[in-house]
Formats: structure tokens, C-alpha cells, sequence
């Protein structure tokens, strides 16, 4: 889960605005195919609905429970947040260091690898047990998740700036600051929205792992709580709410993008 | 009396290791000459041209610019241009071509001030918003000519300037800078490997030959007539151009 392939097919020529609502179409299909199966089985009752509660069930009981569940999704939200701005705010001066000096690359980047080596699900309960339950252990454990595919999306970004670019600037008289700022950073623009783009989808994942594994409030603690109580219809609920909440995530991260670099809406083709 | 040249080089030897690429290399540029050095891939134009821009120091000789001794090559005595067009796609076009001016410390308005006035002439008005992949070839290589000019250092270094674009461009956008050059004058080395671009352009053709290379033949252009399109086909032009071809490919001269 650590590269950064872009999530969506990015260079394919994009047309028109009915091109858009025209690629929607068929995963919109395919989602609501696989609701309405799933309404049919728990329907005819081919499973038990206290084990699989139907959409129609998950929906009602979730809009009963929609101020507890509110009140998870805010500590869940605000875990997200934090722990992924640290994570950005690391990963880019890590990221810039790393570049900047090849025998701090070479110190560190395996050190990286390793803290993604570090089971999650082992590291989270040490990590509460250190930090107590509040948000600083899930801030914690959110930041590094993400910041590792956020660094190397970074590096990725800037080593892949036009050398002759480079060169030019240095010819130009720019010194390797120079070169780094007017060059190589802004050439790591599309690469780093890349990396941006994964991360957001792990970090609400990572914060619900880690209120799973110990916390007062959130999405994680509302779930675990459910599920002792048999409610499958609230878990589902939940895991339902912590989707749209990923989702609008990457959707502010993919508008951001839109805004911030609109000379790459003009190479994939979007804009005359 | 003796004219200062712009531009000397005098038994320049560079080499990687103990095998030089260029040896005893000299050759000197007027002020407002178009000087261009011919040869083919491999012969020592790029290893020479990265000791003009800075990035290779030689191992022996000397290059001077207006008389003064440079040695290590200041960024500051030429205008280079590469091969490539090098935009950077995420700059538009105004602030592409102002690129070298704020590196040189202009401030950005002031940059932009000076480089504006400039494409009317350089035939790509109305571009100045637009950003370099909306662009074609041709424009792009106009707009790389305007940042390396408007430097105002008038001592200019082309790369293979066309040699990125196709054909029928590159036609056009050569007797473009004949022309150009025909209103400004500049001092221009013109690094290529083709010979009737060398010969539309230049008052001097240099051949580089030999290993390690150096300059084995030379020919003067002379300016008789406007550089069109006839001008390829005259009779001593042909002539030249055939001189050139033979200095290039001794063997098929035999």
C-alpha cells in the first residue's frame, strides 16, 4: 500500500462535461446492482438480517442513531485532519532534506521503509498505552500511516524534474536553491496530489483503526460498541458514514488539485 | 590595429579522463557574428558547449570574452539556448520568458516589463497568458528565443535550437532568425549538426574533426544577398555546402 499509483486513470483525454457524467454511469451502476442484491437476499432472508442487516435497515436505524453517530464522526474527522497535516507538513521537510542531501537519503530512507514494516495493528495498542486515550495517540498513528507514501510521492515528484530544465536554470546562474524552487518543486506538483490523493483514503482508516484499539470517543469506538452489542445494522452504519466522510476528503483534495495546478488540467486534455 | 574578439578560445584541451575529447582546440567569434560550429554526433559540440555554459571545466587553454581571461565560465557572459525549448509547463508564457531576468535578480514586474514589448517581434503576441503545452513547437522555440534575448547579453548560444521541431517548422523558424538577426545583429554560436542551416545562418561554418576534436575546417558565408529561400540554391552556396559535406564525411570524398 505504498506506492503512488494515481487512484484514478488520470492521463486518459477527458472531453466534455457529459463525458464526466458519462464516466460516473457505470460505477454508479455497478454500486447501486450490488445494493439492490443485497436488499433481495437479506429480503428473502437468505441470510440472517441480525447478521446482515438489509441497506434499507442500515439506513433507517443509522438515521435513528445519526446524533451519536454524528457526535463519533467530529473526534474520527478531527483525528484525520490533524494527524494528516502533520503527516504533510513531515513528509514535505523530510522529503525536501532527503533531496537536498544524498547522505541523509541514504541514512534515512531505509528507516522509512522499516516504520512501514511496523504492524499497525501491533503498534497502535503501544501507541495508546504511551499517549493515553486521547487525540494525540490517533493523530499519531494517522501521521504514520500517511506521511510514509506522502514522502515518497514527494521524492518521486522531484526527481522526476526535466534535467535539461535544471540545466538551464543553472546556466541562467540559479544556485541549487534556485533550481530546487523554480524547478524541482513544482515539478513534484501532479506527483505529490498523486500521493495526497492515497494517503486521504488511508488516514480516516488509520484513525478509526486506532480508536479501535483504544479511544473515548469516534467512528472506531462507536463500531466496537455496536459490535458488542450485536447492532450490525449500526457498525454498518458507521462504516457507511466513515466511507462518505473518505470520500468527501478526496473529493476537497481532488478540488484543491483542480485549483492549485491548472496547467495540468491543459496536459490531460480538459481545458483548450 | 587588431579587432578584440567577443569571443576566443585557444588550445582548449577537455577530457573526461586521461583521453581528452577536445584538444587544441581554438576558434574565435567576432562581435556580431554568426558563427556556426558543424559536426556530427559524438564529435566533441556538447562536451564544448558544457564547457561555454559552466558545467565542464577544461583541463588546458584559455577562453576569453571581450579580451578578459574567464575560467570557469561565468553564467553571466552568455545567453544559452538549449535543444530543447525547457518551459517549464507550470509558468506561463510571459513568465517563462522573463525566467532568466528574475533569476538575475529583476524584480517580476520589471521582468515582465521588459520581456512584453518584445512579442509583437518575436510573432507570438497574444500568447503571453496562454501555458506552454498550448503551444506548438515552433511558438515554444520562439518563446525560448525571447527568454535567451531578452537577457540583453547580445552574446547568444544555440543548442541544435530547431533540432526538437519537425521539418517544415524547422524552415521556417531558421529563416525567422536570419531575419531576426539581420535587424539585431546579435553574436550568436550556433551549435548544429546540419549543414544548410549552417549555411542560411552563419558568416562562418567551423567543422569539429578529428579525436580528440578540434576545429578541422572553416568556411566563410559570404552575405551578398538576402537569406531565403533561393539563397540554398545558389551556385557557390551549393558549392560550399558540398566543401562542408566532404569535410564532415572525408571518406565519401575518396
Amino acid at each position: 500500500m505504498s506506492n503512488t499509483t494515481p487512484i484514478i486513470a488520470e492521463r486518459r483525454p477527458r472531453t466534455t462535461r457529459g463525458g464526466a457524467l458519462a464516466r460516473a454511469l457505470p460505477p454508479v451502476t455497478v454500486i447501486a446492482a450490488l445494493l439492490v442484491a443485497w436488499q433481495l437476499v437479506s429480503d428473502f432472508g437468505l441470510v440472517e438480517a441480525r447478521l446482515l442487516p438489509s441497506p434499507v435497515t442500515v439506513l433507517d436505524r443509522g438515521w435513528e442513531a445519526r446524533d451519536a453517530i454524528l457526535a463519533n464522526a467530529i473526534p474520527t474527522l478531527q483525528a484525520t485532519a490533524i494527524g494528516f497535516s502533520l503527516a504533510i507538513v513531515v513528509a514535505f521537510t523530510l522529503a525536501t532534506a532527503l533531496d537536498f542531501w544524498l547522505p541523509v537519503r541514504r541514512a534515512l530512507l531505509p528507516v522509512l521503509v522499516i516504520s512501514q514494516t511496523l504492524p499497525i495493528i501491533a503498534i497502535a495498542p503501544l501507541v495508546i498505552m504511551w499517549f493515553g486515550f486521547g487525540l494525540l495517540p490517533k493523530v499519531l498513528l494517522v501521521a504514520l500511516v500517511t506521511f510514509f507514501p506522502l514522502t515518497i510521492s514527494c521524492l518521486q515528484g522531484f526527481a522526476s524534474a526535466d534535467s535539461d530544465a535544471e540545466k538551464l536554470v543553472s546556466s541562467l546562474g540559479g544556485s541549487r536553491r534556485t533550481v530546487f524552487r523554480l524547478v524541482r518543486l513544482p515539478s513534484a506538483t501532479a506527483s505529490v496530489f498523486s500521493g495526497l490523493r492515497i494517503s486521504i483514503t488511508y488516514a480516516v482508516v488509520g484513525a478509526i483503526f486506532a480508536e479501535y484499539a483504544g479511544a473515548v470517543h469516534g467512528l472506531g469506538v462507536f463500531m466496537q460498541v455496536s459490535k458488542s452489542a450485536f447492532r450490525t445494522d449500526l457498525v454498518l452504519a458507521a462504516v457507511a458514514v466513515s466511507s462518505i466522510l473518505t470520500l468527501i476528503l478526496f473529493g476537497i483534495v481532488a478540488l484543491i488539485e483542480r485549483f492549485a495546478t491548472p496547467w495540468l488540467r491543459i496536459e490531460r486534455g480538459q481545458k483548450k | 590595429m587588431t579587432v578584440v574578439p567577443r569571443l576566443e578560445i585557444t588550445d582548449l584541451r577537455v577530457g573526461f579522463d586521461s583521453t581528452p575529447v577536445l584538444d587544441q582546440l581554438s576558434l574565435s567569434v567576432g562581435s556580431g557574428e554568426f558563427v556556426s560550429i558543424l559536426g556530427p554526433s559524438g564529435s566533441g559540440k556538447s562536451t564544448l558547449l558544457s564547457v561555454l555554459t559552466g558545467g565542464l571545466s577544461a583541463q588546458a587553454g584559455e577562453i576569453s570574452i571581450d579580451g578578459t581571461r574567464i575560467t570557469h565560465s561565468d553564467p553571466s557572459t552568455f545567453s544559452y539556448m538549449p535543444q530543447r525549448d525547457s518551459l517549464l509547463p507550470w509558468r506561463r508564457i510571459l513568465d517563462n520568458a522573463t525566467l532568466g531576468l528574475e533569476i538575475g535578480g529583476m524584480p517580476r514586474k520589471q521582468a515582465r516589463r521588459k520581456a512584453a514589448p518584445l512579442f509583437a517581434e518575436f510573432g507570438i503576441a497574444g500568447s503571453e497568458q496562454r501555458y506552454p503545452r498550448q503551444l506548438s513547437g515552433g511558438m515554444r522555440q520562439r518563446v525560448a528565443l525571447l527568454r535567451t534575448v531578452v537577457q540583453g547579453k547580445d552574446l547568444l548560444l544555440l543548442d541544435e535550437p530547431f533540432g526538437a521541431v519537425d521539418a517544415i517548422t524547422r524552415a521556417e523558424l531558421q529563416r525567422w532568425v536570419a531575419q531576426m538577426w539581420e535587424t539585431h545583429r546579435w553574436t550568436v554560436v550556433l551549435i548544429t549538426h546540419d549543414i544548410r542551416e549552417a549555411l542560411l545562418l552563419s558568416d562562418r561554418v567551423l567543422v569539429l574533426g578529428g579525436q580528440p576534436a578540434r576545429v578541422a575546417h572553416e568556411v566563410t558565408v559570404p552575405r551578398t544577398g538576402p537569406r531565403d529561400l533561393d539563397f540554398l540554391t545558389e551556385p557557390h552556396i551549393v558549392a560550399l555546402e558540398r566543401e562542408l559535406y566532404r569535410a564532415l564525411l572525408p571518406e565519401a570524398s575518396a
